[in-house]
């Protein structure tokens, strides 16, 4: 393979990666806080729709990066309420917030179908004028790809290296020893719901802001779910996510180039990667304690009075 | 008082939603359920949206009782569509009386896999059921595709096979579009409420979920049980993955099923696991869903835009103060 084609892939993959990663960021820091979102597909929908069109309306790829990063953070807070405030069950409530963002995104984008924008500039990397034509051609990246290997690291210092971060992952841990250490396991909570919903609409605004750079109805076609399943993946580790979603859309990516080196693989069995190898992943895991989810994951937190 | 209220407000924001669109809600409202309740046709058409309901809320509910929380439903709906879809092309020739319960059997067998693998991995104490049915829902779906495209595909389309034969097709009923299906959700709830009723099995099963350990202090086989429920649930929901392509649609469609396995885990929960529960809640999802492709074609909002007032109402259900909660079984 030439090294051209290779670079292709390569630039594909972090394309197509980037709104997974920031997405599975994002699931990260609310399964680490106890919180697990399956409606992240929805968050997903509504964002991109907002994202795209307020992008459309304003001209301005940037204030929808930024309305889209908002409205995953809403999207975020109605979960927040339903199992912090109300102690609803996780799993349900999740799931009605995928439904919610199904119907909602559909209204938000019904009078965007087929609209044309000016997607996020992309900038050339520093110091690739100097390559031939084609070589810079494919180095040209947009501020969010730029982003997300430094947010990555932003978010692993911020979980492992301040107080905020120790305190999430007590309450994710344990929020009654978190609550008697005087943390506030609900506020904590709703606070990494707030950064995950903001993480997972910057992955939804690249996804329909720089990389489809259109509207269609249920486009995020189960990124939600790979999310969830990368979180696993990961470890709920912010630095083994970036490797894990830039992984498996290299693969995809692959599956593009043996194309049309004419070898066929069916893209619906290479788009099962993510989950199968998540699961045998968790089988060579065996249940063992030690690399175990967040201890609270998924639990109703009925507080400490 | 309090929990009518919102309920109100789940209708109130929803109307604010249709005003917003340049609609009277109110009319539409009015349209939604006089089109839904108010004639044979519109009831006939409520009950078609609530069979699989029926089915994929049993799949979540059966696993309850002994404590595991099946999400896999969406999955084992696919799978055992698959399944009957492959019964359905290879024995065509085949007459009604042979080969539906080939259909249904497969349909059942596809699920009953999908479901046999967290069974197993649960059993063994490997892998936590909630996680591994959530990551199957996943890949069932592509695995559709994968036959569909690639080998089942009609002449004329990509994404479909060709129609089923009409021997492939489950009779309807009363001259509607409600199909056997129903007759099969309805008994199969039957049959759950009367073993967790008064079957040894049910006794024991209750045992499982009420206290694990001293259930298994008592001699009682839990790996097994937990094994077979969840085979049972994957037939169960792959039984509506059959009635949906032989009785609803008569072809499969690639990506067909938009959430109904996920929306009979929130039914399920929502009805607490009772059967009478699940026929109550699947009939008022049902009505919300029929009445989206009224909305669609008279005020013009895209069809999904109805998951919004059924989210709504889930929302409040899901708000309402925790006393009057019966219990937390999905």
């Amino acid at each position: 393979m030439s090294p051209l084609a290779l670079l292709g892939v390569l630039s594909s993959a972090v394309f197509s990666g980037t709104s997974l990663l920031y997405t599975t960021l994002g699931e990260i820091v609310g399964e680490r806080s106890g919180i697990v979102n399956l409606g992240l597909e929805g968050v997903l929908l509504v964002s991109a729709a907002s994202g795209f069109s307020v992008t459309s309306l304003t001209g301005n790829p940037y204030l929808g990066v930024l309305t889209a990063m908002i409205a995953g953070g809403l999207m975020n807070m109605i979960l927040g309420y339903l199992v912090l405030s109300r102690k609803a069950n996780q799993l349900a409530s999740g799931l009605a917030l995928m439904f919610f963002g199904f119907g909602l995104s559909a209204w938000i984008g019904r009078g965007f179908v087929g609209a044309r924008i000016v997607g996020l500039p992309r900038l050339a990397l520093p110091g690739s004028s100097r390559l031939p034509e084609l070589y810079g051609s494919l180095l040209r990246f947009d501020l969010l790809i730029y982003l997300s290997v430094p947010v990555a690291v932003a978010i692993w210092w911020l979980l492992f290296r301040t107080r905020w971060g120790l305190g999430v992952r007590a309450v994710g841990e344990s929020p009654d020893t978190a609550y008697a250490s005087g943390r506030d396991p609900r506020l904590l909570r709703y606070q990494a719901l707030w950064l995950g919903g903001m993480l997972a609409g910057a992955g939804a605004a690249h996804l329909s802001i720089a990389y489809a750079m259109n509207w269609t109805e249920y486009m995020t076609a189960g990124r939600g779910f790979i999310a969830i399943a990368l979180a696993i993946f990961a470890k709920w580790h912010p630095l083994r996510a970036v490797v894990g979603a830039l992984l498996f859309s290299a693969a995809v990516a692959f599956q593009l180039l043996l194309q049309s080196s004419g070898i066929q693989v069916s893209p619906f069995l290479l788009n099962t990667i993510p989950y199968v190898l998540t699961l045998v992943v968790l089988i060579a895991w065996g249940g063992r304690r030690r690399v175990a989810a967040p201890a609270s994951l998924g639990r109703v937190y009925q507080g400490a009075e | 008082m309090r929990y009518g209220g919102m309920a109100l407000l789940a209708f109130v924001l929803f109307g604010l939603i249709l005003l917003i669109s340049g609609t009277d809600p109110i009319r539409s409202y009015r349209d939604l359920f006089a089109s839904t309740l108010g004639s044979a046709y519109g009831l006939s058409e409520v009950v078609v949206v609530m069979t699989p309901l029926l089915l994929t809320a049993l799949a979540v509910a059966l696993p309850a009782r002994i404590g595991l929380i099946n999400v896999g439903g969406e999955g084992q709906l696919y799978m055992g569509a698959c399944l009957a879809t492959w019964g359905a092309l290879t024995f065509g020739a085949l007459p009604a009386w042979l080969l539906l319960p080939i259909m249904v059997l497969l349909g059942m067998v596809g699920g009953a896999v999908w479901a046999l693998i967290p069974g197993v991995l649960r059993a063994r104490g490997i892998v936590n059921e909630t996680i591994s049915t959530l990551l199957l829902n996943s890949v069932a779906p592509m695995i559709v595709s994968f036959f569909v495209f690639g080998y089942w595909h009609s002449p004329m389309d990509t994404n479909k096979t060709a129609v089923f034969s009409p021997s492939a097709r489950l009779p309807t009923l009363f001259g509607t579009r409600i199909d056997l299906g129903l007759i099969l959700g309805l008994g199969l709830l039957a049959v759950f409420w009367l073993v967790m009723r008064s079957t040894r099995w049910g006794l024991e099963m209750r045992a499982l979920g009420g206290n694990p350990q001293a259930a298994r202090l008592n001699g009682i086989p839990a790996r097994r049980y937990i094994v077979g429920v969840m085979c049972l649930a994957g037939a169960v929901a792959g039984l509506a993955g059959m009635a949906q392509v032989s009785g609803y649609y008569g072809v499969l469609l690639a990506n067909f099923s938009r959430g109904t396995g996920f929306m009979g885990f929130l039914v399920s929960w929502l009805a607490g696991g009772s059967p009478i529960g699940i026929v109550v809640t699947s009939f008022v999802v049902a009505i919300i869903l029929t009445g989206g492709n009224l909305l669609q074609l008279t005020v013009g909002v895209p069809y999904s835009v109805v998951n919004i007032l059924l989210a709504m109402t889930l929302f409040v259900v899901l708000a309402r103060p925790s006393f009057t909660r019966k219990r937390s079984v999905p």
